[in-house]
């Protein structure tokens, strides 16, 4: 019983639930190559949905993830484009990625502006920035060289090196969050800021290096995500912020911060991808696809909403004893 | 600036009075100004080209290919006025605002001078006609028919469009429904929404091949959409197997049609378009055709094209791109 409680397990059922009514409508769904489809699609949610955790954790919000995805990747795709070797791109990227998340950090820490306002501006910077940069124009899969096309792609041991990375990533949160100092500070930045001062941990400095992790992570899936799609021009992933938030809330991340694990935000962006990834093919109509993702969202929420609150506590057992 | 603009103006003026209309008097050439959204985009570059060529054809024309330097109403009001003061015989102009140039416009009109709009189109109280690239019913029957052209066999094609609310992308694909009955082989199966996200296309064009294992072909009448399913395809492996066809641009396509994912695609070609409207403003301004409905105007190697009840004119069914020709326009839009 008290497994069940877990809003972890609560929600590896629900993706069980959903796996299984897919499958009753659509039984290719389930094959084991379809779902390493759907874990590589969903790859590039995970990456970021990870760096937003770290983020909401520490009571922000970074809205700026998919602009500064879509700088990035324009900027790998007009390197590649000027001959610049994979394995710099990529270095590249990553920099770029945290120096753009720590922008943002900065205005946070330093000039104590509310998170949402910060990454809300830099959203629109980001973006008007690669129309600064390319003119609006396109730069397209002839344009790209094979290597920079082929590398989340490649196969090794079954799964594309997409679905790696985010292995690869999932695997360095888990001990970032749970066994590093700095992992342990996020929690305490969010959960009690106050505590978190008194025990000498810089709120700023700690919201700060939220901002760069979750800005780097964004650079490398820009790169990967023009890669994958072949195409890169200034609206790509546009919107795709809210999806990472709602991977977020649906995998237990308290909004207020200080509460998630890796595992229900992993799991939160692989009940969103799997959602995206099904609802193509088991031919509901797609004036109705939005509204069932939304209602998804709604559900999930609610029921985390009811795990988390507070039963009530008897503050004063001594009394209550005496009487 | 006012004050040297009404001074250049007042000047421009006295000297047009002095020399009266210089087509109709002497045998100088006609001089008809191509004016472009903004210099310097391969789309109208192009344009000028096929201009350039009815000019040729014509004899007795003379292109003036000016434009702003940026897409600017603003821009273009200069642009304008710049022409009225050199009294060209005739303006053929793709607007940057369908309801900011109406007033300049009109003054062009007063001086006896042709104004007519392509491409993108002004008010009807500026201009004397427009000329569109295509029209819907023409796209709509050019999507089905790029699919069936090779599909000798037939077989399930899918149509892949931007969001469920897209204007044109809905009304093309009602237009392709009304003309299906024409190609009996072509089973059209159904229509996803890739909301003209590259990811959500890409994922749509995906689950299509899943549910239909027999599809032959994808329709993409959108530019985002027909680059996403071309490289679904491609990463799915079945180039060869899928076409992939519908509208974009032959700079987005290049790769994919190389690749083969995709076997051809359309959309309206610039150099015809640029060469209709020259021929248009020819015609109207030589005073052999009059911009009115009903009316028909010839438009040389393009044949003709008649005015609807909003003095609108379709100049052609889109122009298919493919292996054969997809390099020389990829590099001019």
């Amino acid at each position: 019983m008290s497994i069940l409680k877990s809003r972890e397990a609560i929600l590896g059922l629900a993706i069980l639930v959903l796996l299984a009514v897919v499958a009753s409508r659509f039984p290719g769904f389930v094959r084991p190559a379809n779902l390493a489809n759907v874990f590589t699609d969903t790859s590039p949610l995970i990456l970021l949905a990870l760096g937003q955790m770290v983020v909401i954790l520490t009571k922000c919000i970074d809205l700026s993830v998919a602009a500064n995805l879509a700088l990035c990747g324009m900027i790998a795709a007009l390197m590649d484009g000027a001959g610049v070797p994979l394995p710099a791109i990529l270095l590249v990227v990553v920099a770029l990625g945290a120096a753009l998340g720590a922008v943002n950090g900065l205005l946070v820490w330093l000039l104590g502006i509310p998170s949402i306002v910060v990454t809300l501006g830099t959203m629109t910077i980001f973006r008007g920035t690669i129309f600064l940069l390319t003119d609006g124009a396109w730069i397209n899969a002839h344009q790209m060289s094979d290597a920079f096309k082929a590398f989340p792609r490649a196969i090794i041991a079954g799964l594309p090196v997409m679905a790696w990375i985010a292995v690869a990533v999932i695997a360095v949160f888990a001990v970032l969050v749970n066994r590093t100092p700095l992992g342990r500070a996020f929690y305490a930045v969010g959960g009690n800021p106050h505590a978190a001062v008194y025990t000498g941990i810089s709120v700023g400095r700690t919201q700060f290096a939220a901002f760069v992790i979750a800005g780097a992570l964004a650079g490398l899936t820009g790169y990967l995500w023009v890669a994958r799609y072949a195409v890169a021009y200034v609206d790509i992933a546009g919107g795709f912020e809210l999806d990472v938030v709602a991977a977020c809330v649906i995998g237990g991340i308290a909004i207020a911060g200080g509460s998630g694990t890796v595992a229900g935000c992993v799991m939160g962006a692989l009940f969103l991808g799997i959602i995206k990834n099904a609802l193509p093919v088991v031919g509901i109509s797609p004036f109705w696809q939005m509204a069932i993702s939304g209602s998804a969202i709604l559900i999930a929420i609610a029921f985390n909403a009811r795990s988390n609150r507070a039963p009530g506590r008897i503050i004063l057992k001594r009394a209550e004893h005496r009487t | 600036m006012s004050i040297l603009k009404k001074a250049l103006t007042t000047a421009a003026l006295a000297s047009a009075l002095i020399a009266g209309s210089a087509y109709a008097q002497d045998g100088e050439k006609m001089r008809i100004a191509l004016v472009a959204k903004a210099l310097g985009i391969g789309f109208f570059e192009a344009a000028n080209k096929g201009a350039q060529e009815a000019a040729a054809e014509l004899g007795d024309v003379e292109i003036i290919y000016t434009g702003p330097t940026d897409t600017t109403a603003e821009g273009q009001i200069e642009v304008i006025n710049s022409l009225i003061a050199q009294r060209v015989d005739a303006i053929a102009i793709s607007a940057n605002d369908t309801n900011a140039l109406v007033p300049t416009l009109k003054k062009a009109m007063d001086r006896g001078i042709t104004v007519i709009s392509w491409d993108s189109g002004v008010a009807p109280e500026g201009r004397q006609m427009q000329l569109n690239p295509s029209s819907a019913p023409l796209i709509g029957n050019t999507i089905i028919k790029l699919a069936a052209d090779h599909l000798p066999e037939g077989g399930d094609v899918a149509v892949l469009s931007a969001t469920t609310t897209s204007t044109n992308q809905n009304t093309w694909i009602a237009e392709m429904d009304k003309v299906k009955g024409d190609y009996p082989n072509v089973n059209v199966v159904g229509t996803v929404y890739g909301d003209d996200l590259a990811d959500k296309s890409y994922r749509e064009a995906q689950g299509l091949m899943q549910t239909y294992p027999d599809l032959k072909a994808i329709i993409a009448p959108t530019s985002v959409g027909i680059v996403a399913a071309a490289q679904a395809v491609t990463d799915a492996g079945k180039v060869g197997q899928v076409n992939v066809t519908g509208l974009g641009l032959p700079s987005e396509m290049a790769g994919h049609v190389k690749s083969g994912a995709s076997k051809s695609f359309a959309i309206w070609n610039p150099i015809d378009l640029g060469y209709s409207a020259t021929m248009i403003a020819y015609h109207l301004a030589k005073g052999d055709a009059t911009a009115e409905p009903g009316a028909v105007i010839p438009t040389g190697r393009m044949g003709e094209v008649t005015l609807d009840e909003n003095t609108e004119a379709a100049m052609a069914d889109p122009f298919t791109y493919d292996a054969s020709n997809i390099d020389e326009f990829s590099s001019i839009f």
